[in-house]
């Protein structure tokens, strides 16, 4: 498919699929499109050709509840209202569930409450948005996703504003629920080392294309990485992990 | 990770006394605005006998009349429709400007910003100079002509601001903006071609709830019941719209339909105000202000509230202007922008956005 904005493509003729069960990471340079792949995922930008399907079934169509009981979005940008209470915010993902007249019930209470507690955000229940951290509120998004119960997670740097550990929770999180509960995740990351810890398999974006696609120790190789960010760049063995690990320089 | 808090602890849940609590302060204001509004005139009737004649229209039992049969005559054919048009009038506008500026999820969105009061005027004073409304066609066209016009107004900015399949919010209001000056300049000169019509389509115009009787009280009811109910029960669709379109997409919210209803809802509402009780600024812009700045912004509270609180602020304004030049009776339009627009600037300063969604 081709994906882009009114008179601007951005990504041409690119194809692949996520797995159920597999977490899939989209990495390349600032600006490659890595977002617009998301949100044209997320069925809000209609590819300008070719398609976007779920189990066979073009998400364009779809509609929104339909789609969004199906697919789950954390976004990049934080544009929360800032007087709402976090566990609002996370209510709110029952939206797909729920008829314009309808309230929740106490199963989408219970469901809300168990993905608080499940991304650490349960504490801050009767906080407003505005006087949380980036960290918290990008948690926040992370619970709303996962009350929205649905089979396909799609994740826009759910890292950059998180510390260390919430970084390791939420990307553990995440995997486990690709790994468990048989989601199919598709993250993007800039953090190639996370990438090369968290993922199944990534695709590698550059100049409007996919240049690489399979394990991370497939597409995470200093000949491939070098050419799509222009910088010099060596792999080695994480001395912990054993899985690649990318350094410039 | 859940080894951290309590298993299975629900999520914690207001009382339902701090959910109570808002309702009966702006309830409480609304009833007190009534029993004060229908004493306060050239006769002033004591509160007490407002309120027992108040019980005694409402309630079957039998409420002993000890009261002078003036004052009854007063209160049922002059005061108490002037008092309940005024009510409903306010509450329609605080309700439509609750339910606009989430629409649109600009605090400074109300039905005049849009344009749709200047539209429902036009309409309104256009039906009027056919047939002003003395008999009973007169007073269901008015408030009709304002509903159509107010609707091909927001048809015309609806799709001027369209971009694409979308309609964001600056194009929105600037189109509103603009076909609003345009629907007020051809009202003036209707009204200036008409001159016989002109004083009291001026005095309308300002508020001045010149219709009399019982009529436009009970002609305007079933559209402000159908408006306001609408919109309250659309609450919490309308809290997911705050998080933006393209989320509130993604939350699975068909947005343009969701738009479009309460578009449709809150202009329903506007023009019957418009068409009963003229074009009366600022009510729609502070009462839902004030109410999100005391009790929060989730509009399955904020839309009830500002709906009741927009009828006891409306009710006081228009005993102010009753009472402040006496014995005329100012437009109540001048009395709300007179303590409204520097009331509005004052939050501006002190709010900024912090208390906006």
């Amino acid at each position: 498919m081709t994906l882009g904005y009114p008179g601007r493509t951005v990504l041409e003729d690119i194809e692949f699929s996520v797995r159920a069960g597999e977490v899939f990471a989209v990495v390349g340079p600032n600006g490659v499109g890595k977002s617009t792949l998301i949100r044209a995922a997320s069925g809000i930008l209609p590819p300008e050709r070719g398609k976007i399907a779920i189990q066979g079934q073009d998400i364009v169509r779809m509609s929104p509840a339909r789609r969004a009981r199906r697919v789950a979005v954390v976004p990049q940008a934080i544009h929360l209202p800032p007087a709402v209470r976090a566990m609002e915010v996370v209510l709110m993902g029952r939206t797909p569930y729920l008829g314009w007249l309808e309230r929740e019930d106490e199963l989408d209470r219970q469901l809300a409450a168990d993905a608080m507690r499940r991304t650490e955000t349960y504490e801050l229940a009767h906080r407003r948005v505005g006087e949380l951290s980036g960290g918290e509120q990008q948690r926040l998004l992370v619970a709303r996703a996962v009350a929205q119960s649905a089979s396909v997670l799609l994740l826009d740097e759910p890292t950059a504003h998180l510390d260390l550990r919430h970084q390791d929770r939420t990307l553990k999180l995440v995997r486990e629920l690709a790994h468990e509960q048989g989601l199919g995740v598709l993250i993007a990351l800039h953090d190639l080392n996370l990438v090369a810890r968290f993922s199944d398999r990534v695709a590698l974006l550059s100049d409007g294309r996919i240049k690489s696609i399979g394990s991370p120790r497939q597409v995470l190789t200093p000949l491939e990485l070098g050419a799509a960010y222009g910088v010099e760049i060596h792999v080695v063995e994480d001395p912990i992990h054993g899985t690649p690990l990318v350094l410039t320089g | 990770m859940s080894e951290v808090t309590a298993r299975g602890r629900p999520l914690p849940t207001l009382s339902r006394r701090s959910k109570a609590v808002p309702f009966l302060w702006t309830s409480a204001a609304l009833l007190t605005m009534l029993v004060l509004s229908a004493a306060v005139g050239p006769v002033h009737i004591p509160p007490l006998v407002v309120l027992k004649v108040l019980l005694a229209r409402v309630s079957a039992l039998g409420v002993v009349s000890d009261w002078p049969a003036s004052y009854g005559v007063i209160l049922n054919d002059i005061r108490l429709p002037h008092t309940a048009l005024i009510a409903l009038a306010g509450m329609a506008l605080g309700g439509s400007g609750a339910a606009y500026q989430g629409l649109f999820r600009n605090p400074l969105a109300d039905p005049y910003i849009i344009g749709v009061a200047s539209g429902a005027g036009l309409g309104a004073v256009l039906a009027m100079t056919a047939e002003w409304p003395t008999s009973a066609l007169g007073m269901a066209a008015v408030p009709l002509a304002a509903f159509v016009s107010a609707l091909v107004t927001v048809a015309i900015v609806y799709g001027v601001a369209r971009v694409g399949r979308s309609t964001p919010v600056t194009t929105l209001l600037l189109a509103g903006v603009a076909v609003g000056i345009f629907a007020s300049a051809l009202t003036s000169l209707i009204m200036l071609l008409s001159t016989d019509q002109l004083r009291r389509a001026i005095s309308w115009l300002l508020g001045g709830f010149s219709l009399g009787g019982w009529g436009p009280v009970w002609a305007s009811l079933p559209y402000l019941a159908i408006g306001l109910g609408g919109l309250i029960l659309l609450a919490r669709p309308l809290n997911v719209l705050q998080f933006g379109d393209e989320e509130a997409m993604q939350l699975g919210l068909d947005v343009e339909k969701l738009k479009l209803v309460i578009v449709i809802l809150a202009s329903l509402v506007a023009a019957t105000a418009v068409a009963f009780s003229g074009i009366i600024g600022f009510v729609g812009l502070i009462v839902p202000h004030l109410v999100r700045m005391r009790w929060g912004p989730d509009y399955r509270r904020l839309l009830p509230l500002a709906t009741i609180g927009g009828g006891a602020v409306l009710l006081a304004a228009d005993a102010v202007a009753r009472t402040v030049l006496a014995p005329r009776d100012l437009p109540v339009g001048i009395i709300t922008a007179v303590a409204g627009a520097p009331f509005f600037l004052w939050l501006l300063r002190r709010a900024k956005q912090e208390v906006f969604w």
